[in-house]
């Protein structure tokens, strides 16, 4: 039974010593290293914790200690480990690292046990199974276009220098819904209906970075932000650089992309294979409410220009998510599934191809480890790395083309670092190298499938 | 020749120089007496501003003689840099690609006299002298354009990358027309903040035909920004002349909904003037676009000799009645701020100060290799990069 981890709590897996025993052992009591009035924590990939003073409403302690090492989750897919809470915080911050370590949760919160299997990729309806009974925290089910503009109002209610720039955010409230009533709220400057200029007004959000505000540039599909590739090439990527660190380019560039419903050739593009080589900018996929809201926060916080794709199909999702504030690294891939014989790094929708291909590879008695790369640019190569030297074979399945994919790129950067570990070569499942046709039939074949997936697992496993 | 008329009405009466200091000073600084901040003339621009739905402003313009005699120092400068950096380009001590603005210095001065730092400026490649003109000195300059660590992008940036973020300069950028839309965003976030400064967003007459330019337009017009449109023409894009790149040339015109105004860009004055203009029309009513009718003595950058599409007579006609720097010389001396021997030796002074910066320039450290690295992220978190090899070049992003 496959298991996602959600919830504010990251299971120490993988790493060492401390090992759950599947009726959820509870976590190592947790010395508090810091106490601070208000700060929120960010994991960071060294694993020291750092605690950022902010607003935040949090006083009280801050519990740390990440473990890390090599704790190995029960093979039929322990549940997450009650875990008991030994901070208290009046509401906060969190950052959660989502496998190996813990995660530092606000007082309200307990421990969730989260197993959960969402099997559709394309939530045309609200999936029951998403509404964990298991779940002991005070969440709120949220579908993810408005965890997107939960994650998106709470930063503009922070920082006042947040605003928005698209077609069609302000008065329609966005061709997805995801700024719907922020321009009553904000004002028509700050949540700002552009004409169908692309190029120009990515240009002109990367120069209101440039004095210093935080523009959010909306493209109404990822695929028309090719009309925009020389500002974000040259302007947002370079200008940090070339200016020998003197302007910072705070931007969030977002947008659906990837393939829908038979939505044609131009409008289901998959633009992070075509931006991934750019220098200086940051490439993040979400692909559940969960992750959306919390790498949409991130995002806007980070210094660096961040381009964040969000998937057409993806955007009527439902899952419960922490009423508590939280913020996840942009860097971090997400553990969805420990397993054993066979690492699967996915992204975006592929995700839930992926995990359905699990469960008939579960019944087949396969121990598949899956696991959400979430970061394209850089690769999270800790995780990812990890699950190599333990499973030995990996399969990369995207949407992304075939040909300069980032699946091209995650295995050269894999085949690099980690050769040794390997037991047989990396697999690639892509999308074709074809235009993506109208057709239904057509289309389903252009893109990854789960059969395929569960095919190409056997193949590498023999 | 192209000698400004004075009127008389406003002639302040000036004494002679020579009486208002002791005859110890053997180089007489006029303008160093504070009387003469006071003094104001007034100057007839040479041509009349031109205006598309507006009404363009008067002819005359307020000036003192530390303003004059400012401009000329300042233009001097410029001119002596830019012909200073076409002979160490020739040297190799510059590298890849270098646009040089001598001839179109009147647009530098003329726009800093009209504005204060906390306006942005943003412009193309042709930016030495802008930079100049917000403040930066001859050294960060040859520096940056010897490839330094103590230029102003640390040397990573090179010629078309000058900027100078706390005096409000935004660059600096290669590729035509895109700083326009860049310059739009400036002006948002100027409005945004409310803190009554305007952007010069700076374009040639060859990206006048880039739609993005258009587009940015647009929206300054819709939100009512700010923003300041100057179009340097200089007449000739690269090596295509102005008439036959563009069907309408007239592109103070071409805003349409846009007013717009065509200054004489050689009179450093008239720039002022219209830069001061813009300013209050930007602040009030949206975006204005100037036209700077200008001309660069250089070709477009150093591989092109400048003379394959036009005239060597034409060339130095143009140098020979609008020169920015005679004009202003010609006022100086006509109003008895300096003699020609003492602008002489002004400029003899400049030059040796400009070559003491190259000197200095010179001797000034490459960056270091780790350098390469940082400044790709802010605060970039232990990200690894790697070269070719990955075995070889690895590192860890600061």
């Amino acid at each position: 039974m496959a298991v996602m981890l959600q919830g504010v709590v990251a299971t120490a897996a993988l790493s060492s010593s401390a090992a759950f025993d599947s009726k959820g052992a509870q976590l190592p009591t947790v010395k508090f290293l810091l106490e601070r009035k208000g700060g929120f924590l960010v994991d960071r990939s060294d694993r020291r914790l750092a605690v950022f003073a902010s607003n935040a409403r949090a006083q009280g302690v801050v519990a740390t200690a990440a473990l890390s090492s090599s704790a190995a989750f029960d093979s039929k897919g322990a549940q997450l480990p009650t875990v008991k809470f030994l901070l208290e915080r009046k509401g906060g911050f969190l950052v959660d690292r989502s496998d190996r370590r813990l995660a530092v949760f606000a007082s309200n919160a307990r421990a969730r046990s989260a197993s959960r299997l969402v099997t559709n990729a394309v939530a045309a309806k609200t999936d029951k199974s998403t509404a964990s009974a298991a779940s002991k925290i005070g969440g709120h089910e949220i579908l993810l276009f408005e965890a997107l503009r939960e994650g998106l109002e709470e930063e503009m209610d922070r920082d006042p220098r947040v605003c928005v720039m698209g077609e069609d955010v302000g008065h329609y409230g966005g061709s997805y819904k995801a700024t719907k009533g922020l321009a009553k709220k904000y004002g028509d400057l700050r949540v700002l209906d552009t004409p169908i200029a692309e190029n120009s007004f990515t240009g002109m959000a990367v120069g209101a970075a440039m004095t210093g505000l935080r523009p959010i540039v909306e493209g109404m599909n990822m695929g028309f932000l090719l009309l925009a590739f020389n500002q974000i090439s040259n302007n947002c990527g370079m200008l940090h650089y070339t200016s020998g660190g003197q302007f910072k380019i705070p931007i969030v560039i977002r947008g659906p992309g990837g393939v829908g419903r038979q939505l044609g050739a131009e409008h289901s593009q998959r633009l992070e294979s075509y931006f991934q080589s750019i220098p200086g900018i940051q490439m993040v996929a979400c692909s559940t409410p969960y992750n959306a809201k919390g790498l949409m926060k991130a995002a806007i916080r980070s210094e660096n220009p961040v381009i964040l794709f969000e998937h057409v199909l993806l955007y009527n999702l439902k899952e419960k998510i922490p009423d508590e504030e939280y913020v996840l690294s942009l860097e971090e891939a997400e553990m969805v599934r420990p397993g054993e014989h066979i690492t699967i790094l996915t992204y975006s929708r592929m995700r839930y191809h992926v995990m359905q291909a699990a469960k008939t590879l579960v019944n087949k008695g396969y121990d598949p480890e899956v696991i959400d790369i979430r970061s394209l640019k850089p690769f999270d190569l800790y995780t990812i790395g990890n699950s190599v030297k333990k499973t030995h074979r990996v399969l990369i399945v995207e949407e992304c083309m075939r040909t300069g994919g980032i699946g091209a790129s995650l295995t050269a950067a894999i085949n690099e670092n980690f050769h040794d570990y390997l037991d047989a070569p990396i697999a690639c499942l892509s999308s074709q190298d074809v235009p993506t046709p109208y057709a239904g039939t057509l289309e389903e074949w252009t893109v990854v499938q789960p059969a395929q997936i569960v095919t190409a697992v056997e193949q590498l496993c023999q | 020749m192209a000698l400004n008329q004075i009127t008389s009405s406003s002639r302040s009466k000036l004494l002679k120089p020579l009486s208002c200091f002791s005859s110890s000073t053997s180089l007489r600084r006029p303008f160093s007496s504070s009387s003469d901040d006071n003094t104001v003339i007034t100057v007839e621009t040479s041509a009349p501003f031109v205006g598309h739905n507006i009404d363009p402003p008067c002819r005359s313009v307020e000036t003192t003689p530390k303003e004059l005699l400012g401009f000329f120092n300042d233009m001097a400068v410029m001119r002596r840099m830019e012909i200073a950096a076409d002979s160490l380009y020739k040297s190799k001590l510059i590298r890849g690609f270098c646009h040089l603005y001598d001839g179109q210095e009147a647009v530098a001065v003329g726009m800093e006299a009209a504005i204060t730092k906390k306006d942005c400026i943003i412009t193309a490649y042709r930016d030495h002298c802008i930079f100049l003109g917000r403040g930066g000195t001859p050294f960060e300059s040859f520096a940056e354009l010897m490839g330094r660590k103590a230029g102003c992008s640390k040397g990573k940036g090179g010629s078309m990358h000058f900027y100078k973020k706390e005096a409000g300069f935004y660059g600096g950028h290669g590729i035509v027309g895109a700083q326009v839309p860049l310059g739009c965003g400036l002006a948002f976030a100027q409005k945004y903040s409310k803190d009554n400064t305007v952007t010069f967003t700076m374009y040639g007459d060859g990206a006048a035909n880039q739609g993005q330019l258009f587009e940015a337009l647009n929206m300054a017009a819709l939100l009512d920004l700010p923003a300041i449109l100057v179009c340097e023409n200089n007449h000739y894009g690269m090596g295509t002349a102005e008439w036959r790149a563009a069907k309408s040339p007239a592109y103070y015109k071409r805003g349409d909904y846009v007013p717009g105004l065509k200054v004489d860009g050689m009179d450093a004055l008239a720039v002022k003037q219209a830069c001061k203009f813009a300013k209050e029309h930007a602040l009030k009513n949206g975006p204005i676009i100037l036209e700077m009718d200008t001309y660069r003595y250089h070709g477009h950058s150093m591989s092109d000799p400048g003379s394959t599409y036009r005239t060597r007579d034409e060339i130095s006609g143009v140098r020979q009645v609008r020169d920015p720097i005679e004009r202003i010389k010609k006022l100086i001396i006509s109003h008895n701020l300096a003699t020609e021997k003492e602008l002489k030796d002004i400029e003899k002074n400049l030059r040796k100060e400009v070559d003491e910066a190259i000197a200095q320039a010179k001797e000034s450290p490459m960056p270091d290799p780790s350098e390469l690295f940082t400044n790709v992220y802010v605060k970039d978190f232990g990200l690894e990069a790697f070269g070719v090899d990955r075995k070889e070049v690895k590192v860890v992003l600061p």
